[in-house]
């Protein structure tokens, strides 16, 4: 909640809430005011046909935009009225919450409201078409207040959209890799999902972390989850591998699929610094021998508690 | 400021007590070299638990040192390499070869008798 008083309030900060208006343009934009109310009606249909004309707002039925347009309509005669975004901007916001989820596009949002500016300005020159000088200065109020309309949605919706994005990238960061330890010495790093520059960083810091503080001589990074390796990923690995030998552990890669492998021999990524095993258990075993440990059956599996039943 | 070089054993043991001058690391090197010599040490210990930054002359040497010690009969060792240390070396492409890396000095002590017993280095 925090980060959206916050945003609020920067978004203030770049668009003046009131503007300061001559008393010509407030009489002007009173009675341009009292025309938008009269033709409402006829206004807001124009215009929820013009969107559908130009495909805008795909995602939504015919009923959900109409009464979208109803409300932006209703934000933006109010706004021309008072002067204040407060109330579009928090309708703004409130919209885009509920579009974006429905894969709702900038540029739809934009267009839809630079099609509205466009449909009010057109019933400006209908209506003073007699008088140009009167047209003219009708046009003078309306635009800059027009203009901040748009520039507010368009600020409001974007905004949202970065808020998600972040929420996102914060959600995948807690998603992050553990590092296990599984036998005294002997860590694993199973690493699932795609590895960018940000994330190798943090996958790095965090083994070198649990080298020192587990003491341990051997680490198995498992890779059977990173859906692709290319030349950028493997350099990563390399240096994670590097660095863990700086710290005096000994690195086994696993799970390098087929086409992983094809690859980095066909991309020409040296790897020969690596140590490689098919698969996890086959680099548990590896680690396992290095270590020094043995493992060995010594009887039959004990039957399990369903069968003992 | 000199870097104590402390006899144990067949080993000796370079503990490094403050951050270093290009000057200092080279008398450490010099000095590491004459000792081996002195003492037929088999194995050296370069504790860098206190260094937090790692420039490139530091690393080349200590390869240097790993080289001309190798060449007077001993293994070197570097211990205590942080884990930013280590990783900022990696992103700036400084790698530490000629000599070996260990956790901290018991592993080190562990790993050269290891190692003498083997007769060979060979992990």
């Amino acid at each position: 909640m925090a980060t959206r008083d916050k945003e609020k309030s920067a978004t203030v900060a770049r668009v003046p809430a009131q503007e300061t208006r001559s008393d010509d343009t407030v009489a002007l934009l009173r009675e341009l005011v009292a025309h938008l109310r009269a033709n409402r009606t006829e206004l807001r249909e124009h215009w929820a046909r013009r969107i559908t004309e130009a495909k805008l707002l795909t995602a939504m039925t015919k009923e959900e935009i109409f009464a979208e347009a109803t409300s932006v309509y209703d934000n933006y005669v109010e706004v021309l009225e008072t002067g204040s975004v407060d109330a579009l901007q928090a309708y703004a916001r409130n919209l885009s919450e509920r579009i974006i989820p429905r894969g709702v596009e900038t540029h739809e949002v934009v267009g839809i409201v630079l099609l509205l500016r466009d449909v009010l300005a057109r019933s400006l020159f209908g209506k003073y078409k007699q008088d140009f000088a009167l047209l003219n200065r009708v046009l003078d109020a309306y635009e800059p207040a027009a203009n901040r309309i748009a520039n507010t949605v368009a600020v409001g919706f974007v905004q949202e959209r970065e808020r998600i994005i972040r929420q996102q990238q914060e959600a995948i960061r807690e998603l992050s890799t553990p590092v296990l330890q599984v036998r005294e010495r002997l860590l694993i790093l199973p690493i699932i999902g795609v590895v960018d520059a940000q994330r190798a960083r943090q996958l790095t810091e965090q083994l070198l972390r649990g080298i020192r503080s587990n003491r341990a001589k051997v680490v198995v990074i498992d890779i059977t989850g990173v859906p692709a390796v290319d030349s950028k990923v493997a350099n990563h690995l390399v240096q994670t591998v590097e660095a863990s030998r700086l710290l005096g552990a000994t690195v086994i890669v696993t799970g390098l699929s087929s086409e992983i492998a094809q690859t980095l021999v066909t991309i020409g990524v040296d790897l020969a610094k690596m140590k490689t095993v098919g698969d996890l258990q086959g680099g548990i075993e590896e680690a396992e021998r290095l270590l020094g440990y043995q493992v060995t059956q010594v009887s039959e599996p004990k039957p399990s508690l369903e069968q003992a039943k | 400021m000199e870097v104590p070089i402390l006899k144990q054993g067949n080993y000796l043991i370079a503990s490094i007590q403050a951050a270093l001058s290009d000057a200092d690391l080279l008398r450490l090197r010099d000095d590491l070299a004459q000792r081996v010599g002195r003492f037929r040490s088999k194995g050296v210990i370069i504790d860098v638990t206190v260094l937090d930054v790692m420039d490139s002359f530091a690393v080349r040497t200590l390869r240097s040192i790993g080289q001309i010690l190798k060449m007077r009969g001993a293994e070197t060792v570097i211990v205590g390499i942080q884990p930013e240390v280590a990783f900022a070396m990696v992103q700036l492409g400084l790698s530490l070869t000629d000599v070996w890396t260990a956790l901290d000095l018991e592993e080190a002590l562990s790993f050269l008798d290891r190692l003498a017993k083997a007769g060979h280095p060979d992990e």
